[in-house]
């Protein structure tokens, strides 16, 4: 079954769940080839990276109005990638950028797709089903995928890196789609890992009682190379950015580790971080909810508690280097 | 100005979700539907921006005649008039199509939809009506303007932000900081009664998706309780037991 993956590369450099969309694909394509589409201009020796996990072949658009994104165009490319190269299955990472374009290659292709897979597909004679968290992660349904071809796009940070190298066979392919949408600022925090992305997530709830406190909360995260988040209460305050907000009408993360500081845990909350491996509660409050969701908890004053982890987060980073 | 507000029946978040029928069907007794809380943005905005500029909101939903509520309650807080698709909204394209249908000829400058629906966690509908339509579309905004017959929108983008424009007529999906959603008042609420509703059936297309069925997330088993007074062993368990650090 030929597999195509859309990897996306911000700036030239290839995203973590671009590799881990590749190595998704190398696990279902049994014998058959994995091809990836690359848009926009990258150094070559970038694009032989995705060799290491598994892509046989990439296709490459370098034309200069594709340096900047716009979906109908991607999605054009993608598409007819995809037909050139018979592909049954396009895996494609449900990054923002993957949610405006997995669905136009959708309508394109006359093709079934979900949306936030976490799992390999079950394939059984015609059958194929994937996993897929529903309800913001309060429930879990496998959803049969009943067209010939298949577009998954799959959660950051779900699925194992796997080396599988191979010499990636390089190919450059050209398109007339137009673009629609024109750019004309793009502001990126540098130096910080996206939340959607982030494998270790240290997030503050109103426990720490005003923007002015979220110094450890920045300074653990730091330590252990994670992302910072918040709850609801705390954006819709401002204390912090929207962007920051994990829960059932913010962001659904999937972390290795996270570690919920002054956070009580309320359903909408935990509906958005309980598919996290690991779950870390400090609240002061040994009824708080969000206890029960937990895998180690500390009871007691966020003020005090956490220095003594930072210090100790400290020492352990320091002695591990 | 003519803009469809795209809105969806969800299941109020406090909801504790259970399945029922050898898990394949949601368990919806005793459930409060609510407006698809990123929808609601969508709305509020499609308003400010009739106001400020003139011209009319439309509300559609795809969903059985049970989901009226929540369209009066779209009328309330300031739609002009309604559409309802009568089918049970079976998956993002199956909808979309329904939607696309409408949209196709109603000489509409914007199609607004929300992130995604809290209940299936998509967010497709908008990329699915912008291909069906061939016109462009921006997902994800936290602001929009128009001028000139252009959409001016601010969206999130992985690691920041990015201010992009496209000609109208496009489709967009709000994300929540695009506006404060707006409480129906009484006179809204009395309104709406006589607001224009109107109901279609639905084109014939097979859905490309099904669910089989259900699960609830694996439960934790136990949470291990760390003294305050030595708060600094979490990193110890943190590498050595959990292995995750």
């Amino acid at each position: 079954m030929n597999v195509l993956v859309f990897a996306e590369h911000i700036d030239g450099s290839f995203k973590k769940s671009t590799f881990e969309a590749i190595s998704y694909a190398k696990a279902i394509t049994g014998t058959s080839s994995v091809t990836a589409v690359v848009i926009g201009e990258i150094d070559s020796s970038k694009l032989s990276e995705l060799g290491k996990y598994g892509a046989s072949k990439v296709l490459h658009n370098s034309q200069a109005l594709y340096n900047t994104f716009d979906g109908a165009a991607y999605a054009s490319i993608i598409a007819s990638a995809a037909q050139k190269e018979q592909a049954r299955v396009l895996v494609i990472s449900n990054s923002y950028c993957g949610k405006n374009i997995a669905p136009r290659v959708a309508v394109k292709l006359k093709a079934g797709i979900v949306s936030g897979v976490v799992s390999l597909p079950k394939i059984d004679g015609t059958s194929f089903i994937v996993r897929k968290p529903v309800f913001s992660g309060k429930g879990l349904a496998d959803v049969a995928i009943e067209t010939d071809i298949k577009i998954l796009a799959i959660t950051p940070n779900s699925y194992q890196l796997n080396e599988s190298p191979t010499d990636a066979a390089i190919e450059n392919i050209q398109s007339d789609a137009q673009p629609a949408c024109q750019s004309m600022e793009i502001k990126r925090v540098t130096g910080k890992i996206p939340l959607t992305e982030a494998e270790i997530v240290v997030s503050g709830g109103r426990g720490w009682k005003g923007p002015e406190n979220w110094g450890m909360i920045e300074e653990l995260a730091q330590i252990l190379g994670g992302a910072t988040a918040c709850s609801k209460p705390v954006s819709d305050m401002h204390w912090r950015g929207h962007e920051e907000h994990v829960g059932q009408t913010g962001i659904t993360i999937k972390p290795n580790l996270y570690i919920a500081t002054g956070i009580s845990g309320a359903i909408q909350h935990l509906a958005g971080v309980s598919s996290s491996k690991v779950i870390v509660v400090i609240n002061k409050d040994p009824e708080a909810p969000f206890f029960k969701a937990a895998d180690y908890g500390i009871v007691g004053d966020v003020f005090e508690v956490m220095p003594q982890i930072i210090d100790a987060a400290k020492k352990f980073k320091a002695s591990s280097n | 100005m003519k803009i469809l507000v795209c809105i969806s029946n969800v299941p109020d978040t406090t909801t504790k979700v259970t399945f029922t029928e050898g898990n394949t069907q949601f368990n919806n007794t005793g459930v409060q539907y609510i407006i698809n809380p990123y929808d609601e943005l969508s709305l509020t905005k499609a308003l400010e921006l009739t106001e400020a500029q003139g011209g009319t909101v439309t509300v559609i939903n795809v969903g059985l005649v049970d989901t009226e509520a929540n369209i009066r309650k779209a009328l309330a807080i300031g739609a002009h008039d309604a559409i309802r698709i009568n089918a049970t909204p079976v998956d993002a394209y199956y909808v979309a199509e329904q939607i696309a249908e409408v949209a196709k000829n109603g000489g509409y400058d914007i199609v607004m939809t929300g992130r995604e629906s809290i209940d299936y966690n998509s967010g497709q509908v908008c990329g699915l009506l912008a291909e069906m339509l061939g016109w462009p579309g921006i997902n994800v905004i936290t602001k929009i303007d128009i001028e000139d017959g252009k959409a001016i929108c601010e969206r999130d983008i992985d690691g920041g932000k990015e201010k992009v424009s496209c000609p109208l007529p496009c489709v967009i999906s709000a994300q929540k900081e695009l506006t404060e959603p707006r409480i129906p008042n009484m006179r809204g609420i009395m309104a709406a009664r006589s607001k224009p509703l109107q109901v279609l059936e639905p084109t014939s297309n097979e859905p490309y998706t099904k669910i089989s069925v259900y699960e609830m997330p694996p439960a934790k088993s136990s949470c291990k309780m760390i003294d305050a007074a030595n708060a600094g062993q979490l990193i110890d368990l943190l590498h050595n037991e959990a292995k995750v650090i």
